[in-house]
């Protein structure tokens, strides 16, 4: 009697373990071990990656001598605290595009899991065989640093001092920036309504900006109300202007009458740094069929901006915004270093596009604005 | 404090008949010293009831209250109450402010841009020392100096306390400073006047250490304010590679952002909703 506590200590904890072990993946490491097709060897990859077993991940490869970890770490795990470091590997899922007795191409959709929400990356390896068994072959490479060098950064600063509180009853205070709505769409989504346009800032402070909306029935009651989270840039120096949208899922705009727009502005400490150009814009088709604009991000600061987001406005040949979409980038972005990115675009939109304009928000860890 | 209250509002209801036994001055000014006058001529308790305060206090003499102005601090309707053995006697009677001491003035807004007509708003409030509201009129003597130049001085009546102007700013950028005088009192803000929207915004090619750069021209306003430094620039290329925007913020009056450049290509410059000329380029190869 006196061992049966014991006893069951160690059984409940033994299942735990083995609970764990299959949570992680650990069975399907192991039947795909063998990695006897492509689509083993590119799911045995993952497996590890989702596990962050690196050295695991790197021995896998065909080429392992010729990858630097560093950079292959980087390319699937993130670094310098970009978005890859706040995410994990929630699942993939592997096709086969083309093979030959000794090669083959596998697409794979990478399903992260992020601080921000869910991101899907589409990638394609190239699988060799080796003997009886297939590995990925991972494109060479070396991280790409920047050089050593001292970038003079020396664009303003704001700071903010406000009315104190021991101050007497009509002491001026600093009033909040002006900004103003500059356009605005409302249109209807499959499943949703969905409310557009552009902000911008028309003081010569910065302004931390958001924008709601409500929508009124034809009574004059409030049906629904929302604001544009981070579909804005929170952040807008003077005369920089916003893109912004609002959804709400579920509502028809039949039901509407009319919208009530709210432009919130607040005084916030900001800096004109960083300066980031977006080079290469253009709209393509992705490997999946879906239109998407892709570009090239360069941080022409000296500070790594560890999150960039992305925000695009598109126009239609009146110059009305139809559409804005954005996407987080899960690479950092160093000084001088291009990042490509790629936000998508309804296909029934795409279309009717003839122009776009795309600004970036950042996220650094040293400040945040 | 309660049972005070309650005693001197029974008392005020209990004695109606009585209140014209005492005599409050015609006009009594905050902060003065006064004496209520009485027909009774034996002492008792003599309570005062005003907006903020509510006193007590025994008297030997009836006939002749003094009353320290320390008590009539506050302007407003105050009752006087006295008490005996024959019963309760009371009055009622107004302190009015004192004579105009302090001011309180509210210039609106703390930022305008140049050449606003009527865009700046200046309230004064008129106080006396004990910051009651002087509602008697006043004349309000409002200024206002931008930079170096004259001071330039309207005079106001103040209406029930409050006296206001309003202002067009001035056709140069840099600090107004707007202020109200009464009597002893002065109150100076200052409204910061900024450069309004870019005008006539020029770009014009540079080539550097075979990199070409952008910049603009002295970003300046219609009234030749430069805008201030960090105001956005976008600048838009269209080449073979595709389409660059760079926000680039003002600095030391011009913006300048480095771009790459792919056979011919076409600029645009903005500033908010301000467009610019375009530029067209040809890539070095």
């Amino acid at each position: 009697m006196k061992y049966v506590l014991s006893i069951s200590i160690g059984a409940v904890t033994f299942l735990l373990i083995c609970i764990a072990w299959l949570q992680s993946g650990g069975l399907a490491r192991e039947r795909m071990r063998s990695s006897r097709t492509p689509d083993e060897a590119t799911r045995l990859l993952l497996t590890q990656v989702q596990a962050r077993n690196w050295d695991k991940a790197l021995s896998s490869l065909a080429n392992t001598n010729d990858v630097d970890k560093a950079s292959f770490v980087h390319d699937l795990g993130g670094s310098n605290g970009s978005l890859l470091t706040y995410a994990t590997l929630e699942k993939f899922d592997v096709w086969p595009l083309h093979a030959n007795e000794q090669q083959a191409t596998v697409r794979a959709k990478l399903h992260y899991s992020t601080a921000v929400g869910p991101l899907d990356d589409v990638r394609d390896f190239q699988v060799q065989r080796a003997g009886d068994t297939w590995k990925v072959s991972w494109p060479a490479g070396k991280l790409e640093k920047p050089a050593p060098q001292v970038i003079p950064v020396n664009y303003l600063r704001w700071e903010v001092i406000n009315r104190g509180a021991e101050d007497d009853w009509g002491v001026q205070n600093v009033d909040s920036p002006q900004v103003r709505i500059v356009s605005m769409n409302a249109l209807q989504r499959p499943d949703r309504v969905v409310i557009l346009g552009e902000i911008v800032n028309e003081d010569t402070i910065p302004a931390y900006i958001n924008v709601g909306a409500t929508l009124l029935r034809a009574d004059g009651n409030a049906m629904a109300q929302e604001n544009s989270f981070d579909k804005i840039s929170h952040i807008l120096l003077p005369k920089q202007v916003s893109p912004y949208r609002i959804d709400f899922p579920g509502v028809q705009l039949k039901d509407i009458k009319s919208v009530r727009m709210d432009a919130k502005s607040m005084l916030v400490p900001a800096s004109a740094d960083p300066v980031i150009a977006v080079n290469r814009q253009r709209l393509e088709t992705d490997p999946l069929g879906k239109k998407v604009l892709r570009g090239e991000l360069l941080n022409q600061s000296g500070q790594i901006v560890n999150i960039p987001h992305v925000l695009a406005s598109y126009y239609d040949g009146s110059g009305k915004v139809i559409w804005v979409s954005d996407g987080y980038v899960d690479q950092e972005l160093q000084p001088q270093i291009p990042v490509s990115f790629a936000v998508d675009l309804p296909d029934d939109i795409a279309p009717k596009v003839q122009n776009y304009h795309v600004t970036v928000n950042h996220f650094s860890s040293s400040h945040t604005s | 404090m309660r049972a005070l209250v309650i005693t001197v509002m029974v008392a005020t209801m209990c004695c109606p008949l009585l209140a014209s036994d005492l005599k409050a001055p015609a006009t009594v000014v905050a902060g003065t010293d006064f004496v209520i006058a009485s027909a009774e001529s034996q002492g008792g308790t003599f309570y005062l009831i005003g907006p903020s305060l509510v006193s007590k206090r025994e008297v030997q003499n009836g006939s002749e209250i003094s009353v320290p102005g320390d008590g009539i601090k506050s302007a407003g309707v105050y009752t006087a109450l006295l008490c005996s053995g024959a019963g309760c006697v009371s009055t009622d009677f107004y302190v009015k402010p004192s004579s105009p001491a302090r001011l309180s003035l509210l210039a609106h807004p703390s930022r305008v841009r140049v050449a606003e007509p009527n865009a700046i708003s200046a309230v004064a409030l008129v106080f006396d020392k004990f910051r009651n509201l002087v509602v008697e009129p006043a004349q309000v003597e409002f200024q206002a100096v931008a930079g170096e130049a004259q001071p330039i001085s309207q005079s106001r009546t103040a209406a029930n306390g409050i006296a206001w102007i309003r202002l067009t700013s001035g056709k140069k950028e840099g600090p107004i400073k707007v202020g109200a005088i009464i009597g002893p009192a002065k109150e100076l803000r200052v409204v910061r006047q900024v450069a309004s929207d870019a005008c006539n915004l020029r770009i014009k090619p540079e080539w550097a250490a075979g990199k070409f750069y952008v910049s603009t021209d002295p970003v300046r306003d219609c009234s030749g304010n430069a805008v201030p430094d960090g105001t956005v620039v976008s600048f838009t290329k269209t080449d073979r590679s595709g389409k660059t925007t760079v926000d680039a913020p003002v600095k030391r009056g011009i913006a300048r952002v480095q771009m790459p450049v792919d056979g011919n290509a076409r600029i645009f410059v903005a500033s908010g909703v301000v467009t610019g000329n375009e530029l067209n380029v040809t890539g070095k190869q």
